[in-house]
């Protein structure tokens, strides 16, 4: 058992370092490079948000507008993602069987139920881990505000965890040094010695093959004398830009994610929470809907002018959704089955809906429901990864990166 | 008259058939272990035999062990197990003032009646039983529940016991902090009969059974989908009353994979049915049938577990998948044998470990242009480099920025400084979670958190109430006693020739301010160092 577990730490340290060379393009048309998560988290309701059934029992007083895509309406809420929603587009029947919010933020960033035996990785761990790219001197997986659950390595390894980011756009932590230059050198040749001093009598591939230690401090260092550090900051921007994407943590985080994905960062995930509206379902909703608007909006605007919408998938999703029955303190309570995710750019064509949920709410089951892997496929899948390529995990199991299929319709 | 009799005797009566059955139930275990001359001397026979088997072990594997540890190497590894920390300096200083051959043991009992040994072991045993998550809201309270686990290690209340305790909860969570184990599992008020079987199999059974809950085993094992279900059943009449966790009498149906219809699945154990008691409810029966001396998943589980919090990693991985039927490294079985028949004993069972032959062995290679190999850490032929946890840099960096121990006797504003900071430095150095034994390399944030983060530089700043560095920068003035003193608070051990010649060159013209300076760079050449976020 325990050889598994030391051949596996090789194998999958083999497997990281040849991966920088070619990475593995099946989707010959692939063409995203980075991906922009926003991440509803609490678990938005697809009524009131991309998914509205005005005039219905199960509606409530949300309202739906056209949108500049034909045929597809969304909550009136959403004003300026209206104006925008030609680049768009929904799936409207996910299903889950996740309702709890911790398995669920697990099922929709690893693409996989959570599993007591094995980590899976979060979409943009596999992502850097199969996309390597070794001219970015900053993290290549950034989380934004986040909760409890933000994107992990998994199995994967920590080094692919998100480095996280809690106020955006002001100041990075911890990247300045704090004594003055000779001093620093002074202490990184002590540090020097002290290494040479451990490292007696073990194993010269010790670092590289287990502790990382002097690998992420060297990382580390190239971070905090980088340029592309100023991609964190907002201090350099226009106030205008800066409102477009409404005056808020969460704006303000979309922005830097952008800013982030043009320096070459490989997956930023930004966090909005507060949708987990037990009780007073539509007043919470139309508070969460004033932060995501303009965000949401002004992201893809950004990303259309620094043409970077089409190298860029954006994807909008919370851990679940929530029921059509409102509850009797006007809230909603979890939804696993017909659930809304909205997609941009990365060669997802806009304007278009798959899926449909019952306008009633009598039937549970959407049409055409979407499970989650699917979702993962399609997005693995405009990267050019073969998302069905196995992977040695450490418990010896053999497991595909995706285990859906690609949703063609959304191509 | 008769009548009579009946009434005067009745309490009498009642009180001898509540002794007796409580008798049946809980018999008194032996005497708990402490940690001793005389009680170590007992316990020599068998170490010898557990090293006895790793010795036989290297010989068919052709790997000759690394040499035994140095004393303050052992006095780190044990005090990261044992209490998640490093040693204060003035730990180390009343260390030494004990006798050479009575250092370990002494060392061991400073540990074991350290309430710190059970808040921290308690932690890391809750992450098994409850994991990491906040729980529902209302009807969980997990500090509750650690604080009830802590109190058993520092009684050494047999673990059969404790075990027992969980499995069969009832009542409030607050008042019974064992239902935690029950009402971590609710949603929508109702605890979760999937999880819990899940739970329990991994818990108290080592083994993984998990995944038969949709299909048979496809990894070549024993197990059924049904044997699964058949677990999950013993908890499925588990409901939230108004008196707390109580169990009501139910059909558990489920639709098996193939089956067109939903089936009844009744509560049945899954091996060694004959140990199952006839009497009782269903989940006290369960508990009655994992903990029966007879039944070898349940001490194995705990041995393995047990090693594992103390190498860093398990004999068997992973820690919760062990074969029913073999085959078994060296240890587990005598471990678990002993553990048996010294009535579940924790305290002793962690003096085996530290005891024995691989705990005491080195990391390194015997000679310095040597190396360990691959072959050494398979054999258990070296002592194994694991990263440490979150908890546990911050619990050093905040011991060794402060040359007292930081307990429950230090002075409260020490107190609430450490686990505020502790708790701010841990989610920013990111948690394992319930993910314990995963092999973990260092990440960039934590590197940046040590190399300049706000914990680190209030730590070895001027400030003199505080901190360790500024404290010997003024105190000592005798540069190498004070470089010694910095590197037994930080590291545990003396510096070398090569490091002490290098950090007295910078020291010993320096004064005032500057020498202040110097030491902060000391200090802060050593929080970076491999050495310091790794056991080892």
């Amino acid at each position: 058992m325990t050889l598994s577990r030391k051949n596996l730490l090789q194998s999958s340290i083999v497997a990281a370092s040849t991966l920088g060379e070619g990475g593995f393009a099946s989707n010959r048309e692939a063409q995203a490079k980075s991906l922009i998560v926003l991440w509803l988290s609490g678990a938005p309701s697809q009524l009131e948000t991309f998914d509205p059934h005005p005039g219905t029992l199960i509606g409530g007083d949300t309202k739906a507008i056209a949108t500049r895509a034909k045929g597809i309406a969304i909550a009136s809420e959403y004003p300026q993602l209206a104006e925008v929603m030609d680049q768009v587009s929904l799936i409207r029947s996910m299903v889950s069987n996740e309702g709890d919010h911790e398995r669920g933020s697990i099922t929709l960033k690893t693409g996989y139920r959570p599993d007591p035996t094995l980590q899976h990785p979060s979409i943009g761990a596999v992502l850097c881990h199969e996309l390597q790219d070794t001219t970015v001197e900053i993290p290549r997986h950034i989380s934004i505000l986040p909760d409890q659950f933000a994107a992990r390595g998994g199995f994967l390894g920590d080094q692919y965890d998100a480095f996280k980011i809690s106020d955006p756009g002001r100041y990075l932590p911890d990247v300045k040094v704090r004594v003055d230059e000779a001093r620093q050198q002074r202490r990184l040749n002590s540090l020097d010695l002290v290494e040479a001093q451990f490292m007696k009598g073990r194993s010269r591939q010790l670092d590289q093959e287990l502790t990382l230690h002097r690998h992420t401090i060297d990382q580390a260092l190239k971070m905090m004398s980088s340029e592309q550090l100023k991609a964190f900051e907002l201090e350099s921007v226009g106030a205008s830009e800066k409102m477009a994407y409404g005056d808020s943590p969460f704006g303000r985080g979309c922005l830097v994610a952008l800013r982030l994905i043009e320096t070459g960062v490989r997956c930023v995930e930004v966090n909005l929470s507060g949708w987990d509206t037990h009780a007073n379902n539509h007043e919470g909703h139309r508070t969460q809907a004033k932060l995501l608007d303009p965000a949401f909006a002004a992201l893809i605007r950004g990303l259309q002018q620094r043409d970077k919408l089409d190298s860029t998938l954006v994807v909008c999703m919370g851990e679940f959704g929530r029921t059509p029955k409102i509850n009797g303190v006007a809230g909603r309570d979890h939804w696993t089955r017909g659930f809304s995710v909205a997609l941009a750019g990365g060669g997802i064509v806009g304007g278009r809906v798959v899926g449909a949920t019952d306008p009633k709410g009598e039937v549970e089951e959407p049409d055409h429901p979407v499970p989650v892997k699917n979702l993962h496929a399609t997005i693995l899948n405009q990267f050019g990864i073969e998302y069905s390529k196995e992977v040695m995990t450490p418990i010896g199991r053999d497991m595909m990166l995706s285990e859906g299929r690609v949703l063609k319709e959304l191509l | 008259m008769i009548k009579n009799l009946v009434v005067l005797l009745l309490p009498v009566l009642l009180v001898s058939v509540v002794l007796g059955s409580w008798l049946q139930v809980e018999p008194m275990p032996g005497p708990s272990w402490v940690p001793s001359s005389a009680t170590v001397a007992k316990i020599k026979p068998i170490v010898e035999g557990i090293n006895r088997e790793f010795v036989a072990e290297w010989k068919r594997a052709g790997v000759e062990p690394t040499p035994v540890a140095s004393e303050l190497v052992l006095v780190r590894r044990l005090s990261l197990a044992l209490m998640g920390t490093i040693p204060s300096l003035q730990e180390l200083r009343e260390l030494e003032k004990q006798p050479e051959s009575e250092r370990q043991i002494w060392w061991l009992a400073h540990l074991l009646t350290d309430r710190r040994f059970g808040d921290y072991m308690a932690e890391r045993l809750a992450r098994v039983y409850v994991g990491v998550e906040d729980g529902p809201f209302l009807i969980y309270r997990r500090r509750r529940f650690v604080s009830w686990l802590s109190d058993q290690l520092m009684a050494n209340v047999p673990y059969d016991q404790w075990a027992r305790a969980l499995v069969q909860a009832e009542g409030i969570w607050t008042t019974q902090p064992e239902a935690n184990f029950i009402t971590v599992t609710a949603q929508q008020n109702n605890p979760d009969e999937i999880r819990l079987a899940g739970r329990f199999t991994r818990a108290f059974l080592g083994m993984r059974i998990d995944c038969m809950q949709c299909h048979d085993d496809q990894l070549g094992d024993r197990w059924k989908q049904t044997d699964f279900h058949h677990l999950a059943s013993f908890f499925a009449g588990t409901e939230m009353t108004l008196t707390g966790v109580r169990d009501k009498t139910t059909e558990y149906k489920v639709k098996l994979n193939k089956h067109h219809e939903e089936d009844v699945i009744e509560a049945k154990v899954p091996f060694a049915m004959e140990l199952y008691p006839d009497l009782g409810s269903d989940r006290t029966r369960l508990a009655q049938w994992l903990t029966h001396k007879e039944n070898p998943a349940f001490a194995r589980a705990f041995v393995n577990r047990m090693w594992a919090l103390m190498f860093g990693e398990p004999l068997v991985e992973p820690v919760d998948h062990i074969p029913l039927e073999g085959p078994y490294p060296p240890a587990l079985q005598t471990l678990a044998a002993d553990f048996v028949e010294h009535h579940f004993d924790v305290r002793r069972l962690i003096a085996l470990i530290a005891l024995s032959q691989p705990f005491q062995l080195q990391s390194r290679a015997g000679a310095d242009e040597q190396e360990v190999s691959l072959a050494h850490y398979l054999n258990h032929a070296a002592f194994p480099l694991t990263r440490l946890r979150p908890e546990q840099v911050a619990g050093s960096l905040l011991q060794a920025a402060s040359l007292k121990a930081i307990d429950a006797d230090t002075h409260i504003v020490m107190r609430i400084i450490k686990y505020l900071q502790g708790d701010e430095f841990v989610k920013r150095y990111g948690d394992a979670g319930a993910d314990e034994f995963g092999v973990h390399g260092g990440t960039i944030p934590q590197r940046l958190l040590l190399m300049n983060g706000n914990l680190v530089s209030e730590r070895t700043d001027d400030n003199l109430v505080l901190n360790a560095a500024a404290q010997l920068a003024v105190s000592t003035s005798d540069a190498k006693k004070a470089i010694e003193a910095a590197y037994l608070a930080l590291l545990t051990r003396r510096p070398n020739e090569v490091e002490a010649e290098h950090f007295f060159s910078i020291l010993d013209h320096s004064n005032g301010k500057q020498r202040m300076r110097a030491f902060q760079d000391l200090y802060w050449s050593l929080l970076n160092s491999t050495e310091f976020s790794w056991n080892h």
